[in-house]
C-alpha cells in the first residue's frame, strides 16, 4: 500500500489549496469596510463645521452695509450683490443657466432651449417664454428682445437664497411677484420675497435651490428626469446614498463641482467630463463622474464586479429603477389635445398614480413609477436634432439619443429614461415645428384657440422659421441618462436581471453576455446530441438485456 | 449481465488509492461544473446566476490545480503508458460491444493490473485527458480572465468565440459523462465496475490472459 500512502499527500495538499480558494478571499472582507468610514479626513472636516463658529465661509450677509436696506425689486438685490461680487455678473453672463444655448455643441450654436433644440414635453421656448423662463436665473425673459447682457436682470437668490423662502411666479418671466398672487392652474398662492431676510441669509445653493427648476422640469414634480424630483430634496439613504440627508448628505455641487459659476455637467453634445479619471490622477478635475471618486476599480471584495467597469456605467448596477417615489411621465401625446366635455369646456381626468391621464390643453399622459430603464452605449454625449432637420416621419424620431457604441473605449452601457410622445411636424417639409402654447386669450397659443394651425404658425413666425401650413402628428423619443437615485450597494441590480434571455440587457448590441446570449443553434444541437447518446445507451442496454433473458431461458 | 458466473473468477488490485480519489474528485468536479456552467449559460436555473458564477469559477480553478497533480501522477508513476494508443484488438472490442455482448461473449481484453484499459478506453481516455479536458480547462481560464486579455497580449479573440468554444467542450464532456455510466453497468454485474472504483477491487476472469503488448511494461 505504498502507493496510498503518498496519495494521502495529495489529498491533504489538495483539500488545503481548496480551503485557501474557498476562504481566503471572504476572510478579508468585514472589518476593512468599517475602517473606511473613519477616513480621517472627513472627520476633520466634520468636527471643523461643527466647532463653536465654525463655517465654511469667512462672511456674514447680515453684517454687510450694502444689504442695510428695504429692498423694492429684485434688480436692487442684484445690484447690491454686484456692488461686492464685482465679477459675478460677467461670470454669470457666460454660463448656460444664463444663455440657455451652448456655444461648443455645434449644430452652429443652436443647441439650447433658446436655440432650436426641441423636446416632446412642452416642445421649445421660444414664444412660450413667460412659462417657460419662469426657470430662467434671470427677470423679465418675456419674449426675444430679453437684454441677455444686462447685469441687474440677473437673479442672484433663487440659488443663493438659503431660507427657501424666495420664489418666483410660475408664469412671470421669472419675475417674483410684487403683491401676493394666485396661481390658477395650481390654486397656489404667490408672496412676495421679504429681500431683507432672504439677503441676510444668502449662501452656497443647496439641492433645494437646484430643485426649484432641476426637479420641476417639464412644468410640474417628476416630469421630465425621472431621477430628479422633489424626493430628493431631503432624501433617505435608500433613495440617494450620496444625497442622505441623515447620512453624507451632499449637496449637488459636490459632483457638480463649480468654478467661477461653471457648473460641471453635460451640456447637449457636450460630455459631462471628457476623460475617465479619478481625483488621484488631477485633483482639480471635476467629480461629476463616479469615477472621480470611486475609481474603475470599485468593488473591494467582489473582482467580478470591477471586470464590468470597461463596458457597464456604475449607473447601470446601482440605479435598480428611477422615479422610486413619485411617478414620471413616461408619455406624452399631443394629437389627442383639444377634447372638450360635455358643456363645451376644456378638461382634465385623473388616472392611475394619482396623476392626470387626460388634458385637453395637452393631450393623453401615460405616468411610472419605480421604472426600470432602458439601456443604450453611451461615451457621455447625446446628439440632438434641430427644429429644422428634416425627419421621415414613417418612423419614431428619437429628438436626442445616446452617442456610443461597443466598439468606442469610452463608451459604456447607460442607463437611460426614455420619453415617448407625439407631437406635431410639418407634414409638407417634413421637419418638426415650434408650436405656440401658452399666451392670452386673444393670441393664436394653442392653449387660448385650441387650434394646431394657428399656434404652429404663430410659433414658427417667431423664430422666422417656414411652416407649409399642413400639419401632422408623429411619434418622438426624449432620453434622459439615468444617473442620480443611487440605491445601496445591496439594492444593486442583482446579476441574472441583465444575465438572463429576457433581461435588462435586451437588445443592446455588441457585447457577448453569458446567459444572454446563448449560441441557441448550438445548445439545441448540443442538447440534442446529448439526448441521442442517452437514447442510443438506453437502446444497447435494452436488447442487452433482452438477450440475456433469452439465453437464460435456453 | 454478461454470463460470467461459469467461469473461474480472481480478484485483482486495479486502482491505487490516488486514482480512485482522483476518478471521484473530478466526476464530482466535472458533474458540479456542467450543472453550474448551464446555469450560467441560462439552460438551468438552481443556485441563481451569481452563485452559479462563483461556485464554477472557484471549481474550475479548483479542477486546474488538481489536474496537476494528476499530470504529475500520471508522468511519475509511468501510468502514462496505459494511454498509448493502439489500432490492435480495436476491432474485436468494437465488434464485442456491437454484438458479441448480446450473446454473452467473454471481453476480448479483459482488465488486469499493468493492462487496465482496452483499446477504446486507451483511444476515448487519451482524447479526454489529453484533449477534450484540457480544451475545455484553456477555454475556461480564457473565459475567466476575459478582462486580461489586453494586458496579457491577446488580440483578435472574442468573448462570443470562447464561450461558444467552451460551450462545445460542456457538450463533448456530457456525452462523454452519458455513454461512460451506461459502461460501468457491462462489467459482470452491473455495479462491479462502480464497485471497483470505490475498492480498488475487480473480479475478473482467471483463465485468459492478456498479450504482452497490453501490459504497461512489457516483458
Amino acid at each position: 500500500m505504498r502507493q496510498g500512502t503518498r496519495s494521502w499527500l495529495f489529498v491533504a495538499v489538495l483539500a488545503g489549496a481548496a480551503a485557501l480558494m474557498a476562504f481566503g478571499p471572504v476572510g478579508a472582507s468585514g472589518p476593512a469596510e468599517a475602517e473606511d468610514d473613519k477616513a480621517p479626513g472627513r472627520k476633520l472636516a466634520q468636527n471643523a463645521v461643527k466647532a463653536p463658529g465654525g463655517r465654511w465661509t469667512t462672511v456674514d450677509h447680515s453684517k454687510l452695509e450694502a444689504l442695510q436696506k428695504d429692498f423694492t425689486s429684485p434688480e436692487d438685490v442684484t445690484a447690491a450683490c454686484l456692488s461686492c461680487h464685482t465679477q459675478a455678473a460677467d461670470q454669470i453672463h457666460h454660463t448656460i443657466h444664463w444663455t440657455w444655448l451652448c456655444d461648443n455643441c455645434g449644430g452652429g450654436a443652436e443647441m439650447g432651449k433658446n436655440g432650436k433644440t426641441i423636446n416632446n414635453f412642452c416642445i421649445a421656448v421660444p414664444s412660450n417664454e413667460p412659462r417657460c423662463t419662469s426657470c430662467h436665473i434671470g427677470y423679465g425673459w418675456k419674449d426675444k428682445n430679453f437684454d441677455f447682457s444686462a447685469n441687474n436682470k440677473i437673479d442672484c437668490l433663487v440659488c443663493h437664497d438659503t431660507t427657501h423662502t424666495y420664489e418666483k411666479y410660475p408664469a412671470g418671466a421669472g419675475n417674483p411677484v410684487k403683491e401676493p398672487t394666485v396661481f390658477p392652474e395650481s390654486g397656489k398662492t404667490y408672496l412676495p420675497p421679504d429681500y431683507k431676510k432672504i439677503v441676510a441669509k444668502v449662501g452656497k445653493p443647496d439641492r433645494v435651490n437646484c430643485g426649484t427648476c432641476h426637479f420641476y422640469g417639464g412644468g410640474g414634480d417628476a416630469v421630465k428626469h425621472g431621477d430628479l424630483d422633489s424626493s430628493m430634496t431631503m432624501p433617505k439613504k435608500t433613495l440617494d446614498v450620496h444625497m442622505d440627508a441623515e447620512g453624507l448628505n451632499f449637496t449637488c455641487q459636490r459632483c457638480h463641482t463649480t468654478k467661477d459659476h461653471q457648473i460641471a455637467g453635460r451640456l447637449y453634445t457636450t460630455p459631462a467630463a471628457p476623460d475617465r479619471i479619478s481625483l488621484t490622477e488631477a485633483d482639480l478635475a471635476s467629480k461629476i463622474a463616479c469615477e472621480s471618486c470611486h475609481s474603475a476599480t470599485p468593488h473591494k471584495t467582489d473582482v467580478k464586479s470591477n471586470d464590468h467597469t470597461d463596458k457597464v456605467a456604475c449607473q447601470s448596477c446601482h440605479i435598480p429603477h428611477f422615479a422610486r417615489i413619485i411617478p414620471t411621465k413616461m408619455s406624452w401625446d399631443w394629437s389627442t389635445a383639444g377634447q372638450m366635455n360635455a358643456e363645451g369646456k376644456p378638461f382634465k381626468k385623473d388616472g392611475p398614480l394619482g396623476k392626470p391621464s387626460y388634458d385637453t390643453k395637452k393631450g393623453d399622459f401615460v405616468w411610472e413609477k419605480n421604472v426600470e430603464p432602458e439601456y443604450r452605449w453611451f461615451n457621455g454625449a447625446m446628439s440632438h436634432k434641430l427644429v429644422t432637420d428634416v425627419v421621415d416621419p414613417s418612423k419614431v424620431v428619437p429628438l436626442n439619443q445616446p452617442v456610443g457604441s461597443p466598439d468606442d473605449p469610452k463608451s459604456r452601457i447607460m442607463p437611460f429614461k426614455v420619453h415617448r410622445g407625439k407631437q406635431p411636424y410639418d407634414s409638407v417639409a417634413n421637419t418638426m415645428v415650434i408650436p405656440k402654447l401658452f399666451g392670452g386669450k386673444d393670441s393664436d397659443a394653442y392653449w387660448a384657440k385650441f387650434d394646431w394651425k394657428k399656434a404652429i404658425t404663430a410659433g414658427m413666425a417667431y423664430v422666422d422659421l417656414p411652416f407649409s401650413g399642413d400639419f401632422g402628428f408623429l411619434t418622438t423619443e426624449y432620453y434622459y441618462p439615468t444617473t442620480h437615485m443611487v440605491a445601496p450597494r445591496e439594492q444593486a441590480v442583482p446579476c441574472a436581471e441583465c444575465h438572463s434571455r429576457d433581461g435588462r440587457m435586451k437588445g443592446v448590441p455588441g457585447v457577448y453576455i453569458p446567459g444572454r446570449d446563448v449560441h441557441a443553434t448550438v445548445t439545441d444541437l448540443g442538447f440534442g446530441a446529448s439526448a441521442l447518446a442517452l437514447l442510443g445507451v438506453a437502446g444497447h442496454g435494452f436488447i442487452r438485456f433482452v438477450s440475456r433473458k433469452k439465453r437464460e431461458k435456453k | 449481465m454478461s454470463d460470467t458466473t461459469t467461469r473461474p473468477m480472481r480478484t485483482i488490485y486495479l486502482y491505487t488509492r490516488y486514482e480512485r480519489f482522483w476518478h471521484w474528485f473530478q466526476a464530482l468536479l466535472i458533474l458540479l461544473l456542467l450543472v453550474t456552467g448551464f446555469e450560467v449559460h441560462g439552460s438551468i436555473s438552481l443556485f441563481g446566476f451569481e452563485r452559479a458564477v462563483n461556485i464554477h469559477n472557484f471549481l474550475g480553478l479548483t479542477w486546474l490545480i488538481a489536474f496537476a497533480f494528476f499530470v504529475f501522477w500520471v508522468f511519475t508513476t509511468g501510468e502514462w503508458k496505459q494511454y498509448v494508443p493502439t489500432s490492435k484488438k480495436m476491432v474485436e472490442v468494437v465488434a464485442y460491444y456491437a454484438y458479441g455482448i448480446f450473446s454473452g461473449q467473454p471481453h476480448p481484453c479483459p482488465k488486469r493490473h499493468d493492462a487496465k484499459h482496452n483499446p477504446l478506453q486507451r483511444m476515448t481516455y487519451l482524447s479526454l485527458a489529453a484533449v477534450l479536458l484540457p480544451f475545455q480547462m484553456v477555454t475556461g481560464l480564457l473565459y475567466y480572465l476575459y478582462n486580461s486579455w489586453t494586458d496579457m497580449g491577446i488580440t483578435g479573440l472574442s468573448l462570443g468565440v470562447v464561450a461558444m468554444a467552451h460551450l462545445l467542450g460542456a457538450f463533448a464532456i456530457l456525452i462523454f459523462l452519458i455513454v461512460h455510466v451506461y459502461m460501468t453497468t457491462t462489467g459482470h454485474t452491473i455495479f462491479a465496475h462502480v464497485k471497483a472504483m470505490f475498492t480498488g477491487r475487480e473480479e475478473v476472469e482467471e483463465a485468459c490472459d492478456v498479450a504482452d503488448w497490453e501490459k504497461k511494461n512489457p516483458a
